[in-house]
């Protein structure tokens, strides 16, 4: 999973602190691995930097946690071309469609249309191994048949999640 | 280049107080085949039925071949399934004491044909699905894929402008599914017959040229563009 882009989906939901960041990313996210205040702040200015998000003022008192930041409008058409993009098939599928799906809650937006695009794909893919498999000798029938195979799990993995959307959303919310 | 053989404009069906249908717009190209999937009661059977004249719309219009399917009444529609549209299910269609060849030949005695030529329509459609050896036996003493097969030859054997199955594999195993799909979509290619093959399972969507998913009683859109 890309943390920046992670990182910059939850704070679309509304200005944040660095601190709130954590909290929720970690609420969310932190099951596998807890993120360090360290690479909220260096995530924090490389998106400055970038024009993804700025900073909305600050309270008083010094430190970095004092600081606000909100997601410009360069911010949100990167999130959501990202939201937007399936991803191949590959062992980082699971933690990055996963994010997606999650943001797509946070923010309200329609994660079922996220995950048929996922499975589209996976469709995709699949039909051209099928096509090849057609012509194909023994033995490099059971090698595509194997990549099938994890295909068809991917997908298996995204009709229990698109199954479970609405509880999703509930335990969700109750992190927001 | 667009060719659609079937164009369903708006379709809604509801059944009492459940909407199965809530405007589903569709076209299959002429000699496509294209999976249809989606959960369980999300509206796939319905839409088909719909697509097949089976059952009538509550409202939208249905094409089929040049035919405006929802124009005409029940006994017109049950002429236009039995001329120019097969079907396969997941089982249950077949007399299970006739032979292959009775049971293959049936839709083409109820449409006049001589018995002689039926029968030998019949041999011809089991030799092309792989049962050239089997057109003698019962489709009670037969395993479940050959006799998918004999469904399958008994709904091509009128050369139907279009297929519809639903679930066809949905009762074998995968090593059966996979080697009646096979010849399924062999020789629907090789006649330009039209299929639409509802189905869950990823793996048989993949012998299609496309997919749609139902949802809720709608097709699951193209997701909203990214904004500018
Ligand atoms: N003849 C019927 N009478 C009442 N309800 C029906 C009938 N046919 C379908 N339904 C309902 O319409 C919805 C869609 O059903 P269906 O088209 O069979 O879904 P699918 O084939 O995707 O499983 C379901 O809620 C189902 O219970
Ligand atoms: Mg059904």
């Amino acid at each position: 999973m890309d943390r920046s882009l992670a990182l910059l989906g939850l704070m679309s939901a509304g200005p944040t602190h660095g601190y709130d960041l954590k909290s929720r990313y970690d609420a969310i996210f932190g099951a596998a691995r807890t993120i360090a205040y360290g690479q909220i702040y260096a995530t924090l200015s490389r998106m400055i930097r970038d024009g993804l998000i700025e900073q909305i003022g600050q309270e008083p008192g010094s430190g970095p946690d004092r600081k606000r930041y909100a997601v410009t409008d360069a911010g949100r058409t990167r999130l959501a071309s990202w939201l937007r993009e399936p991803d191949t098939p590959s062992p980082t599928l699971q933690s990055n469609l996963f994010a997606k799906t999650i943001l797509a809650l946070v923010l309200d937006d329609d994660a079922d249309a996220l995950l048929d695009i996922q499975r589209h794909a996976h469709l995709a893919r699949m039909r051209e191994l099928t096509t090849a498999k057609a012509g194909a000798p023994l033995l490099d029938r059971l090698a595509i048949d194997y990549a099938l195979f994890q295909i068809e799990a991917d997908l298996r993995w995204i009709d229990l999640t698109s199954a479970r959307l609405t509880d999703m959303r509930k335990e969700v919310r109750r992190h927001g | 280049m667009a060719d659609p053989i079937i164009t369903a404009t708006g379709l809604t069906k509801s059944f009492g107080p459940t909407q199965a249908l809530r405007g589903i717009d569709l076209s299959v190209e002429r000699g496509e085949v294209l999976a249809v999937m989606g959960p369980s009661g999300s509206g796939k059977s319905t839409l088909v039925h719909c697509l097949a004249g089976v059952i009538s719309p509550d409202s939208g219009s249905v094409v089929l071949d040049g035919t405006d399917l929802t124009a005409l009444s029940p006994d017109q529609r049950a002429k236009v399934r039995l001329q120019r549209i097969g079907f396969v299910f997941q089982f249950g269609q077949l007399l299970p004491d006739l032979t292959a060849t009775d049971n293959v030949a049936l839709p083409l005695l109820m449409a006049g044909r001589s018995r002689r030529a039926a029968n030998t329509q019949a041999i011809a459609w089991l030799d092309r699905l792989g049962l050239g050896d089997h057109a003698d036996k019962s489709p009670g003493s037969m395993s479940g894929g050959q006799a998918q097969r004999v469904a399958i030859a008994r709904a091509l054997v009128t050369r139907p402008a279009v297929l519809f199955a639903d679930e066809p594999t949905g009762s074998l195993d995968s090593v059966s599914s996979e080697s009646v799909l096979g010849a399924m979509l062999e020789v629907v290619r090789e006649a330009g017959t039209t299929v639409v093959l509802i189905t869950h399972d990823a793996r048989t969507a993949a012998y299609a040229d496309r997919e749609v998913i139902v949802r809720d009683g709608l097709l699951s859109g193209a997701y909203a563009p990214v904004p500018a």
